[in-house]
Parts: C-alpha cells; sequence; structure tokens
C-alpha cells in the first residue's frame, strides 16, 4: 500500500491548525470572560494591555511561563506532572471529529473542513472528552493536599453523574440522524437544527455540558470557597495554565457540540458555511459566560441526586418519545 | 494498522500529546527554581499540614460508581438501537419500551434502597 503523501501533510497541516486554533481560542476565550463578567458585574474588566485589552492573553501567557514550576515535597512526582499534560490532551483531541463547515477547494484540491469523519464520531468524541478527568483525579491525588484530594474526588463523582445524561440526551438526535457522524448529522438539520425538534435533549445535554466542562454552577472540583483551588491547588506556571486550558477549551469543545448536534452546525443562509459556524459558537459561549455570571454554585448532594433522579429518567423519557413519534410518522399518522 | 478515517485522529493525537509535553518541558526550563522547605509544604491556607492526604474516602463514591458502570453499559445499547431505529419501525419501538422497563426495575430498585442519597 503506498501512502498519499499530500494528504498526509494536509492531515498534518490540520492538525496543526485544529491544536494551535483551540490555543489561540482558549487564549481569547479567556479576555471575552473576563471582559463580559466585567460587564455584568458593573465593571470594565482587563482593558490596559493592548487595545481594549486585547493583549492581555498574550501578556497572561508570558507571565504563565516564567513562573517557578515546582513539585512539592510529598508528591508523587511522575503522576504529578503528567495529570495536566492528561487534561489538555484529551479536549484537544476531542475537536477531531467537529465539522467546521462544509468542503472547499484549495490549489485545485478538496479540502473538507473537519480532521475526520469517522462513522462512531460522536462516540469517540464522549470517549476521549470522559479520558480528560483522569487528569483531575490524577492531579488531585498525586499532588498530596486534602483539599485537591476532595477536588479530584469530586471530579469523579461529578464525571460519573454527569456522563449518563449526557450520553443519553443525544440518543433522541441519532434517532433522529440515523447516524453517529457529526457531518451526517449537521446535513440532516438541512431543513429544521434539532433544537426545534429535540427541544428537551438539547436542554438536557447542555446542563451536562456544562457539567462535564467543570463550569460554574457545576464548578465544584475548584469550589474556591471550600477548597481553595480544588484538584489544582498545588499547581503552578505552566502546569496550572494547562488545567486552566483544558477548562477553557473543553467550554469551546461543549459550544461546538452543541452546535453540531443542535443548532445545525454550519448551515444557515447568505453567509458561508465556517461564518455561521463562528457565529452561532460565540452565542453559545457567551451563554457560558452567561451562566457563570449570573448562577450561584448548586451543593454538591443536589447535583448529583439532579442528574440521578431528573436528568436520566427525562432522557429516557425523551428517547421513548421521540421513537414514538418517529414510528407513528412512519405509518404515516402525521 | 489503523483504518484510513482514523488516522487523522491519531495525528492529532501525537500533535496534542506533544505539545503538552513541551508547554511542560519549557516552563521547567524558563522559570526559576528556589525551593524552600517551607514552600514544598502542601497548603492548608498557611497551617503546618497535619497528617497525610492520602486518605480514605467515602463508600457512597463506590456506590455511585457501581451504578454508573451499570447503567452506562446499558445506555451503550441505545446507540446502535437509535441508528438503525428508522430501519427497524415498530417492531424496535416495543423492543426499546421491554429493555427500558428491565431497566426502570433496577433504577426504582436502587432509588428505593437509597443508593441515590447522598448522605
Amino acid at each position: 500500500m503506498s501512502i498519499d503523501w499530500i494528504e498526509l501533510i494536509i492531515v498534518v497541516v490540520k492538525a496543526l491548525i485544529v491544536a494551535f486554533g483551540l490555543l489561540i481560542g482558549f487564549a481569547y476565550l479567556t479576555w471575552f470572560e473576563r471582559r463580559l463578567v466585567g460587564r455584568f458585574q458593573m465593571r470594565i474588566g482587563p482593558n490596559r494591555v493592548g487595545p481594549a485589552g486585547l493583549l492581555q492573553p498574550v501578556a497572561d501567557a508570558l507571565k504563565m511561563f516564567f513562573k517557578e514550576d515546582f513539585v512539592p515535597g510529598q508528591a508523587d512526582k511522575p503522576l504529578f506532572i503528567m495529570a495536566p499534560g492528561i487534561a489538555m490532551s484529551a479536549v484537544l483531541i476531542s475537536f477531531a471529529v467537529v465539522p467546521v463547515g462544509p468542503s472547499i477547494r484549495l490549489f485545485g484540491r478538496e479540502i473538507t473542513l473537519y480532521l475526520a469523519d469517522v462513522n462512531v464520531g460522536m462516540l469517540v468524541v464522549i470517549a476521549v472528552l470522559s479520558l480528560g478527568v483522569y487528569g483531575i483525579i490524577l492531579g488531585g491525588w498525586a499532588s498530596n493536599n486534602k483539599y485537591s484530594l476532595l477536588g479530584g474526588l469530586r471530579g469523579a463523582a461529578q464525571v460519573i453523574s454527569y456522563e449518563l445524561p449526557y450520553g443519553l440526551s443525544l440518543v433522541g438526535v441519532f434517532m433522529l440522524a440515523g447516524s453517529l457522524s457529526l457531518k451526517d448529522i449537521v446535513e440532516a438539520q438541512a431543513r429544521v437544527p434539532f433544537i426545534v425538534l429535540q427541544p428537551l435533549a438539547a436542554i438536557v445535554f447542555f446542563f451536562a455540558a456544562v457539567a462535564e466542562a467543570n463550569r460554574s454552577p457545576f464548578d465544584l472540583v475548584e469550589a474556591e470557597n471550600e477548597l481553595v483551588a480544588g484538584y489544582h491547588t498545588e499547581y503552578s506556571s505552566i502546569k496550572f495554565a494547562l488545567y486552566f486550558m483544558a477548562e477553557y477549551i473543553s467550554m469551546i469543545v461543549a459550544s461546538a457540540l452543541m452546535v453540531t448536534l443542535f443548532l445545525g452546525g454550519w448551515q444557515g443562509p447568505f453567509l458561508p458555511g465556517i461564518v455561521w459556524f463562528f457565529i452561532k459558537l460565540v452565542f453559545m459561549l457567551f451563554v457560558f459566560v452567561w451562566i457563570r455570571a449570573t448562577w450561584p454554585r448548586i451543593r454538591y448532594d443536589r447535583l448529583m441526586a439532579w442528574s440521578w433522579k431528573l436528568l436520566v429518567p427525562l432522557s429516557v423519557a425523551n428517547i421513548l418519545v421521540t421513537a414514538g413519534a418517529l414510528v407513528l410518522r412512519d405509518m404515516g399518522v402525521f | 494498522m489503523v483504518p484510513a478515517d482514523f488516522l487523522p485522529i491519531l495525528v492529532l493525537i501525537i500533535v496534542a500529546v506533544g505539545m503538552s509535553a513541551i508547554a511542560i518541558a519549557l516552563s521547567a526550563l524558563l522559570g526559576p527554581h528556589k525551593s524552600t522547605p517551607t514552600k514544598l509544604m502542601p497548603y492548608e491556607s498557611g497551617m503546618v499540614p497535619v497528617g497525610d492526604a492520602r486518605l480514605r474516602f467515602s463508600i457512597r463514591f463506590f456506590v455511585v460508581a457501581i451504578l454508573f458502570i451499570l447503567f452506562d453499559v446499558e445506555a451503550i445499547f441505545f446507540y446502535p438501537w437509535a441508528v438503525y431505529f428508522r430501519r427497524l419501525g415498530l417492531f424496535a419501538l416495543i423492543q426499546i419500551v421491554v429493555f427500558v422497563g428491565i431497566l426502570f426495575v433496577g433504577y426504582f430498585y436502587a432509588w428505593r434502597k437509597g443508593a441515590l442519597e447522598w448522605e
């Protein structure tokens, strides 16, 4: 079997664009969030470094690199160093199957605006995203700090509570699209975005995605008024930054999934697909920040109860109702 | 051998892991290294730490973890069913009602037994 070298180079370039794009996305998401939260709290937010504070992320990144990077004395050294890398890699990889737009022609070649289109696309995303919690658990355990350990344990309990509604809420979408591939799901929404047909699934998925990204109001793993900084209490320098990046990039991934699965992905009138994708993405990110700025943190046992006793039955009911409606429709009742 | 569809994912795995490794290595090279015994102590709000952090933790976590494994394995059965649902029609609907029925017998049993209470 011969290798198509040009194809391989295209794939490598696309992988680098995805990875660095997400990094830049992360940097400007912190700026976006700080400015917005500033406005929500009647402040201005960072506006000193560069015009409108636009160079603030660059300054932060430089500062992070030159901070002292130390491993606490009693920590488990290899795990302590690896853990932030695991958290970061997992969220970066999960973006591989998200389609940003339809294919474009460049230099006479058909270039698809997604890295991979596999027939089990969404399963890959769920599998890889849930690996990210290993970063939190291992980091919390390796630090040998009580706050970190509690944060890590909470991370574990939270992920196992939220994975279920996260996975179950999507079954309705898969039934409508008849596929797990994200590209097929977007194409199935050519007429109606799935948020219209699956509003309950969209709501359940969004809450589960917020919890998956460990964002406020479900940011119990780092609840600063109980656990100092939770699982990353002992982390400094770029290792701390990697955890921070993992959290923000998983917010971007969650928004991209919302857009792809429920808001019709790149589809929209007049503008090119990729522009629509980014408009919807920024809107979802705004919703994330909005929730953070307005909702108080939910109590720990409430979160578990809410997930197990409300979201799981709701999403199963949604599956049954969708199935019933589809059967009636295919039999020609309506 | 990686199937061709999955090759780009493998490339992204290499890029992502490489990037994290380079970032960690860079900060170890660039930052200052002045460690003192107090700096290396676990942070406990400024107090001298009491005992070790390798504590035993609540059995509750274990119960929830077992429940999660049970339900997640069952949730994964929904996926192939959902993809082929339109082709199977009414038969698939009856199947899933029976399946969910059995699933929820276990679910309500766990609920009544208090496995979902966090206290």
